[in-house]
């Protein structure tokens, strides 16, 4: 199934790591959208419709918490899903992301296959 | 809040972190370099010509750092990225600071009571070799040295409370 990305990272080399990873992992990607923190990311979703977000925490300016707190409030993002791809272990932050709607969590470092068990079951509605 | 005492008081000394520290860079390297580092035979002191730091802070205030020369900064970006080495360019800093920043995340992920009472900073990267890098506090500190497709990287976390 052909699908289009948006991937919210602030280092463009993690940005490039993830489109990777999920290509490796199979997605057909038709089209990938970047953004290196949350408010630039609401502003692509205002221009642009997307089958699913990845998405940093730790980012300058707007962060991945805020982000999904505020994605709400961008029509084109109405269930869209989100995953978050982040160093941070912790559980509140884990907590914190999936009572704002997050559907997967996936901790860096990670591989593509890990990316795969995540992403898929998402896309696939069942997660 | 735990201190930075009280949590060695239940993980053990520093010196039973070291392990979790070469752990923690080991899996980094493993899983987003796909490369093995290797203990070397003697340990060599890289040209810190590419030093990245990341801050932390709450439980465990310090900074982690990773310092090589430019030729292993810029083969861990072409790894990174998937690229050939010669197409390497301004995303050195980049991705030596993901690399820091993961390393440190890892790290403290695998210390009980860690992942959840300390942030990191962003990553900061110095580049170039001539400096100083001076700390105010008096702290112990770890440092691993490993070996890059043959080139030296050192992995050092100061402690400052």
């Amino acid at each position: 199934m052909p699908i289009s990305a948006l991937i919210v990272d602030d280092s463009s080399v993690m940005r490039k790591i993830v489109e990777r990873s999920l290509r490796q992992a199979g997605l057909d990607l038709t089209k990938v959208f970047e953004a290196g923190n949350g408010a630039e990311a609401l502003v692509v979703l205002q221009e642009n419709l997307v089958d699913l977000i990845l998405c940093d925490i730790n980012m300058p300016v707007m962060d991945g918490l805020e982000f999904i707190k505020q994605l709400p409030t961008v029509a084109n993002a109405k269930g869209v899903p989100v995953v978050m791809i982040t160093t941070e272990g912790s559980e509140s932050h884990v907590v914190e992301a999936l009572s704002h709607g997050a559907r997967g969590y996936i901790r860096k470092p990670f591989t593509a296959e890990q990316v795969k068990e995540h992403v898929v079951p998402v896309l696939e509605g069942k997660s | 809040m735990k201190s930075a005492n009280e949590l060695l008081a239940g993980n053990g000394s520093h010196e039973t972190w070291t392990p979790l520290l070469e752990m923690a860079t080991r899996e980094v390297f493993e899983l987003m370099l796909g490369c093995q580092l290797a203990v070397p035979a003697i340990a060599e002191e890289p040209i810190p010509e590419v030093t990245a730091m990341v801050g932390l802070a709450g439980q465990l205030c310090g900074v982690l750092s990773v310092r090589c020369d430019n030729k292993a900064a810029a083969l861990m970006t072409s790894k990174m990225l998937g690229v050939e080495l010669d197409k390497v360019g301004a995303e050195v800093s980049d991705a030596l600071g993901e690399v820091c920043n993961m390393v440190a995340g890892n790290f403290k992920n695998k210390i009980a009571g860690l992942a959840e009472g300390c942030l990191l900073s962003p990553p900061t990267v110095v580049t170039g070799s001539d400096y100083n890098l001076h700390s105010l506090a008096e702290s112990p500190g770890l440092e691993i040295r490993l070996l890059f497709e043959r080139m030296p990287v050192v992995i050092s976390l100061q402690i400052h409370s």
